[in-house]
């Protein structure tokens, strides 16, 4: 193969599998959803119709309407402002939670999976034990003993959480990896340990990885949800999702319906575009 | 005689839908396979010689799709057919063997039941198939059938379980049996049993076979008839002989050209090459598909398709100068490499390795395996050691015992220019890890996916000769355009590239360090015979430029023979002999050497006897007493040495000078056997 034809190829593969993408309606539909609520985040206030917590003492549980959309919930606040304001604060607080899993999880799997041995067996053991108990019990432990509830603690619980499942899978991309023989070759040009670990194997478990933290990601919505739901979470009041849904829930039974309802869709939302785009980019990238 | 052929594809073409683009694999294929007759298709990798197989079983893969043409069977077209009338097919008239016999068995069913299978299907009732089942393997020649029934597939070796296989699809009695690279991962003692088996049962059921190989000498054994594949179009076919003793396809001559064979040795023979690389998948072609790599090819072979021309009765080749064709300019490249500066100023010939006592032991399941006993070798300054056995032999631990991957038992010495070196990687030095490097068998996954040519060759300069970034990175394009990768292809990533090229990125690596001596693990095992004749090639150039060393491990005898000035014969962890090529090579042989040599395919076409070894390898874990050889050995019988043989390991004496032999039959007395 000529240089020219070689570099024609890697770039045809690239923009064939683009345009497969583009093609893939799950994904379209996925990242369509998370572009909204990304756009929401960023710019949450621009689109919002009134303040979060603006209250209007005329509109008590009032049902969706041309002025209030999404309702109003029992202190008069607008659904559908606070729903597109609540997305900045579960967007990100899940990323920075998946994020914090994902990198303690990858270092562990990395080393665990490479080192091999005792070190691996005992890790893996602990790691085990952690992810045995209930993923809520933790968390309300974890509350409890601390005393207070904030953003930077559920981050730092559910990061703790999602440790062990990251490990899991990227210790199992790793004992795969260490046995190639880039690896030996690294080793016959006298590289260190950390450089093989992080510069040869990490690399090449990163879509492993990177799919590990999608789904991670999706699950983090529903666990910073939960949490907040629980009073665990964020302080109370919040505009965040389970909160609002915490908040609201026992008004069904009045049949106010709408402020459980909203907040409810777009938890469900977002946790479903994640795994469109994260189905889509495994097929399409043949991972 | 019956005159409907059993098989006919009639112009038949067949795409792959690849992201979402068809790409045609298949160019207008027409060939037909008689009741009894074996018909071989050969080409290199990617050619659609397997596509050709799984489209005769009505079995592509879920994007491929039959987009012109038929293929008959018994005259009816089964193009169309609805799933059941293939799956009857399937059930009761053609029948597969694939390549990878461990993986085509079921590994959690026993393989009684697995054969018993195929009869139930065909209506027979189960405590009769379980009896049938026996009697196929009994056919398939398998010692203690019964006993093998009862086991999983893991238990089986490589040849038992290929006869498995071979049992399984012949249980329903085919009329056509299309055998898929049958032999392909089996050593070549196994392979030769395996084919002697294939062709009696061929004599015994008049099966129609459908042989698809790219071992050209693999073909010219079992095959009536031969069509070579070339970017998916039949480029030449006819009876075996005609095309082997004239081939009328430029490919055809140019493949038959690269393979090393019948004594050709590096110091008088230089390999000839096919230049340039296969087209990508589903390129589409005006003229021949194989003009743009044909020393012949002229502007109606770039605009004009060719038809089949015939040479002589069925002999035909797709080719406008087939006449002209056994005289192709013979393709050579040369290599423009700067020799390292390495400072070394032995010369040819003087003791560069010095191997003695070196054994291996390993913990499985509790048991002390000893998988390496006792070896010691020697190898001088730019020599090329070949190491040569079966598959456990022990070839690949050597390899790794040198470079301190694994280190040796107490006692084994390495010393390499008169240094003894530390037995583990992290306790030599640099100059000591530099100048013992390797080439790994697969370049896939020896060279980072993730990292570019650059980087790969540039970092290992980087370390192992302690330059600066800048400098390692222009030694490192200095050696890659030396190794023909072009400029503009060192920015891209392994995956970019073809694998003969990605075979020169690692020789590039292990030329980093400017070594002494590279260990050749299997280099050309993956690659096409057009492209293993180009780097083995690019080696015996190097060697003469930097006087390096090669230890050279490959199961096929011809390169080893090509490339080596020393061959060591392994088998079980000991070296069984040991000698300059020209004596191992000319016998008289050590019995094993002797077998390994006389189960080769040969690809001229003379017949030879074939000395059988009985049974499969040992296990380590559990050697024979006396020559770890003896129950396998064909020349025990009869040689007068039989006890001795049986009771105590001989010690490797020097036979002749420089010929060292581990073997109680005295030189003589082998000689009169081999006569």
């Amino acid at each position: 193969m000529t240089d020219e034809t070689a570099k024609q190829a890697q770039q045809t593969v690239l923009s064939e599998r683009l345009a497969v993408l583009r093609k893939n309606k799950a994904f379209i539909v996925g990242a369509a959803i998370l572009c909204f609520w990304a756009l929401s985040a960023i710019f949450g206030k621009l689109i919002a119709r009134y303040d979060q917590d603006f209250m209007d003492y005329e509109y008590i549980n009032s049902a969706p309407s041309g002025k209030y959309w999404f309702g109003t919930d029992s202190n008069g606040r607008d659904v559908y402002s606070r729903v597109i304001i609540g997305s900045r604060i579960i967007l990100v607080i899940s990323f920075l939670a998946t994020l914090l899993g994902a990198f303690l999880g990858a270092s562990l799997g990395l080393a665990a999976g490479y080192l091999k041995g005792k070190f691996d067996m005992v890790l893996m053991r602990i790691l085990e034990a952690i992810s045995a108990i209930p993923v809520i019990i933790i968390a309300l432990l974890a509350v409890a003993a601390i005393g207070r509830s904030s953003s930077i603690i559920t981050i730092l619980i559910i990061g703790f959480i999602f440790t062990p499942n990251v490990a899991r899978t990227v210790r199992a991309a790793v004992l795969g990896e260490s046995e190639l023989e880039y690896v030996a070759a690294a080793k016959l040009r006298t590289e260190k340990t950390a450089h093989i670990l992080f510069r040869e194997v990490l690399p090449n478990v990163l879509p492993t990885l990177i799919v590990e933290f999608t789904v991670r990601l999706g699950y983090a919505i529903f666990a910073v949800a939960t949490l907040s739901f629980l009073g665990a979470g964020l302080e109370a009041g919040s505009p965040d999702w389970g909160t609002q849904v915490a908040d609201t829930w026992s008004l069904i039974f009045t049949n106010v319906w709408w402020p459980t309802l909203f907040p409810s869709l777009a938890i469900a939302s977002v946790a479903v575009s994640i795994n469109l785009i994260s189905d889509a980019l495994l097929e399409v990238f043949e991972l | 005689m019956n005159t409907t052929p059993t098989l006919e594809l009639r112009n038949l073409e067949v795409a792959y839908t690849v992201r979402g683009i068809d790409r045609q694999v298949l160019r207008d294929v027409s060939f037909a396979i008689a009741p009894g007759e074996a018909y071989g298709l050969v080409g290199e990798s990617g050619c659609g010689k397997s596509t050709a197989a799984f489209a005769a079983m009505r079995y592509l893969p879920r994007n491929g799709k039959i987009t012109k043409g038929s293929i008959l069977f018994e005259g009816q077209d089964i193009v169309d057919i609805n799933e059941d009338a293939v799956a009857k097919l399937r059930r009761s008239a053609i029948s597969m063997v694939y390549q990878n016999p461990a993986t085509a068995l079921n590994p959690t069913i026993r393989i009684g039941k697995q054969i018993a299978e195929v009869f139930e299907l065909n209506g027979v009732s189960s405590s009769d198939a379980m009896m049938m089942a026996e009697q196929a393997l009994t056919r398939v020649q398998i010692a203690d059938p019964a006993r093998v029934l009862r086991r999983y597939a893991h238990q089986l070796s490589g040849g038992m379980a290929q006869r498995v296989v071979i049992a399984m699809a012949l249980a329903s009695n085919p009329r056509l049996l299309v055998m898929d690279e049958p032999t392909t991962g089996l050593d070549a003692t196994v392979e030769a049993e395996v084919l002697d088996l294939v062709r009696e049962l061929r004599r015994d059921t008049g099966t129609a076979v459908l042989f698809i190989s790219h071992n050209l000498g693999v073909i010219r054994n079992m095959c009536d008839r031969v069509g070579v594949l070339y970017a998916g179009a039949l480029v030449e076919q006819g009876a075996t002989s005609d095309l082997f003793s004239n081939p009328s396809h430029p490919y055809t001559v140019g493949l038959l050209r690269c393979i090393p064979r019948g004594g050709l040795h590096k110091s008088t023979d230089r390999l000839d090459t096919i230049p340039g690389t296969p087209p990508a998948l589903g390129l589409k072609f005006d003229g021949c598909v194989f003009a743009a790599r044909c020393a012949l090819a002229d502007d109606k072979c770039r605009t004009q398709l060719p038809q089949m021309v015939t040479i002589n009765g069925a002999h035909v080749a797709r080719c406008f100068h087939s006449d002209k064709a056994s005289s192709l300019p013979r393709s050579v490249e040369q290599i423009e490499y700067a020799p390292q500066v390495t400072g070394h100023s032995t010369k040819v010939g003087d003791a560069l390795l010095n191997i003695s006592h070196l054994s291996k032991v390993f913990t499985q399941d509790g048991h002390k395996v000893r998988v390496i006993n006792d070896v010691s070798l020697t190898l001088g300054v730019g020599e090329t050691l070949g190491l040569v056995g079966e598959s456990g032999s022990g070839k690949t631990t050597i390899a790794k015992l040198l470079l301190g991957l694994t280190p040796p038992e107490e006692g084994g010495v390495v010393t390499l220019d008169g240094k003894g070196l530390a037995k583990t990687l992290n306790r030599r030095d640099v100059a000591d890890v530099g100048a013992m490097q390797i080439v790994f068998q697969n370049p896939d996954q020896a060279l980072n996916r993730r990292h570019s040519v650059t980087r790969i060759v540039g970092r290992a300069v980087e370390r192992l000769r302690k330059f600066s970034l800048a400098d390692a990175i222009a030694r490192a394009h200095e050696l890659l355009s030396g190794m023909r990768v072009e400029a503009s292809l060192h920015s891209v990533r392994p995956v970019q590239l073809s694998g003969g090229l990605k075979q020169r990125v690692a020789i590039s690596r292990a030329f980093a360090g400017a070594p002494q001596l590279v260990v050749c693990d299997e280099p050309t095992s993956a690659l096409d015979v057009s492209v293993q004749a180009a780097i083995l090639n690019l080696l015996v150039d190097l060697q003469k430029q930097d006087k390096t060393s090669f230890i050279f491990i490959s199961h096929d005898l011809g390169v080893v023979r090509y490339i080596s000035d020393r061959i060591a014969v392994l088998y079980l962890g000991r070296v069984v002999e040991f000698g300059t090529s020209q004596r191992v090579f000319s016998g008289p042989f050590h019995p094993y050497t002797e077998a390994l040599l006389s189960s080769v395919p040969n690809i001229d076409g003379s017949t030879r006897k074939r000395i059988p070894l009985t049974g499969s390898v040992p296990s380590p874990s559990n050697p024979p007493s006396g020559c770890v050889l003896n129950p396998r050995c064909p020349r025990k019988a009869g040689s007068g040495y039989e006890t001795l043989c049986e009771t105590e390991e001989p010690n490797l004496n020097e036979v002749e000078p420089g010929h060292f032999m581990r073997c109680h039959i005295p030189m003589a007395k082998l000689k009169q056997l081999q006569s």
